[in-house]
């Protein structure tokens, strides 16, 4: 039987964390592994993992950062780097901000393939980490079908949204 | 009753001060206000009772029995309606005034205004009249709750990624 597809799902969190949770389906029977910048979100997700009889996933709490905060930007992304080279996770998705898309970045020079799902509260224009993680998304998504690209322009796809 | 909640990670004081007001001026008082940190010049209103945060437990709680929520344009609060099926009024942060960091909840609210039970104020001064429509004409019950999870075209477009390498095409 082949492995299992390894797959890391990260964002920050509060609202990010709350639309990753609702694609979570998508990789139901995956090795799942989660990555977030809140301890308290650790024991809902194995209790709703045991709850839908999906094996325990792994979990891991970066530092929380805007893009303001240099230096914690710096130690989130060390956080990231460390959690990646241990897994290795062979498809990483992120539905924001920082987080996601330095893990993005990494993992694609790493040779993961890569998933970004903008937010939904994006409806106007893109988040800015989400235009940033366009160049390293093998799947670029938004939630808003008037964001998405029309011939020839590099703009992200629509497929549906979390709601 | 009326629930108000503006989110957990900043105040928003012209939401709370316009709701105030409307109060003072009707008499409606049964709201009930989760409003975040205040700080010491955060707006505190004083015709109905409120909270800066809530547990998990009461925050759902409130959110069952309200009639009407009231609230900021947050993704957490309009995805939590529609799965609640609450009618929803949102008035959206600005981020001209530092109410957040940028503009974003405008396109939100606008975006959103199209769903069924999702109601807009774009600001303090529609706010009002917005409340006394929607107190004078109750809004329609709403039959469906939003899903626990996404749409299952994207659901599906990502479970194809991750086994095939591709989103699956529409055939």
């Amino acid at each position: 039987m082949p492995k299992k597809p390894k797959i890391l799902a990260i964002s920050s969190a509060g609202g990010h964390w709350v639309q990753l949770q609702r694609l979570r389906v998508a990789w139901d029977d995956c090795d799942a592994v989660y990555v977030t910048t809140k301890e308290g979100y650790r024991e809902d997700l194995i209790a709703d993992a045991a709850r839908r009889g999906q094996s325990e996933p792994r979990f891991y709490r970066v530092v929380d950062a805007n893009r303001w905060q240099k230096f914690r930007l710096l130690r989130q992304l060390l956080g990231i780097v460390l959690i990646l080279l241990r897994e290795r996770p062979d498809v990483i998705i992120s539905t924001g901000a920082a987080a996601g898309f330095f893990a993005l970045k990494l993992g694609k020079m790493m040779g993961a393939r890569t998933i970004w799902i903008d937010s939904i509260a994006n409806a106007g224009t893109l988040s800015l980490s989400g235009q940033k993680a366009g160049g390293c998304a093998d799947l670029w998504l938004t939630q808003w079908e008037h964001l998405a690209g029309g011939a020839g322009k590099r703009a992200p796809e629509f497929k549906g949204s979390v709601v | 009753m009326i629930f108000v909640t503006v989110g957990h990670e900043l105040r928003f004081d012209r939401l709370i001060e316009g709701l105030d007001d409307w109060s003072l001026a009707t008499g409606y008082q049964d709201i009930f206000a989760q409003v975040a940190e205040l700080g010491d010049d955060g707006y505190r209103p004083k015709n109905f009772k409120w909270q800066s945060f809530l547990d998990p437990d009461s925050f759902k709680s409130n959110f069952d029995q309200a009639d009407l929520i009231v609230a900021h344009a947050g993704m957490g609060t309009i995805i939590t309606a529609l799965t609640l099926k609450k009618p929803l009024l949102i008035m959206p942060r600005k981020g001209s005034l530092k109410e957040t960091r940028n503009d974003h909840q405008i396109a939100t609210a606008e975006q959103f205004s199209r769903r069924t039970g999702i109601y807009v104020a774009k600001d303090e001064t529609e706010l009002g009249a917005t409340l006394d429509h929607l107190i004078a004409n109750p809004p329609p019950k709403i039959n469906e709750a939003a899903s626990q999870f996404a749409e299952p075209q994207l659901i599906q477009a990502i479970r194809s990624f991750i086994y095939n390498g591709k989103p699956q095409e529409l055939t």
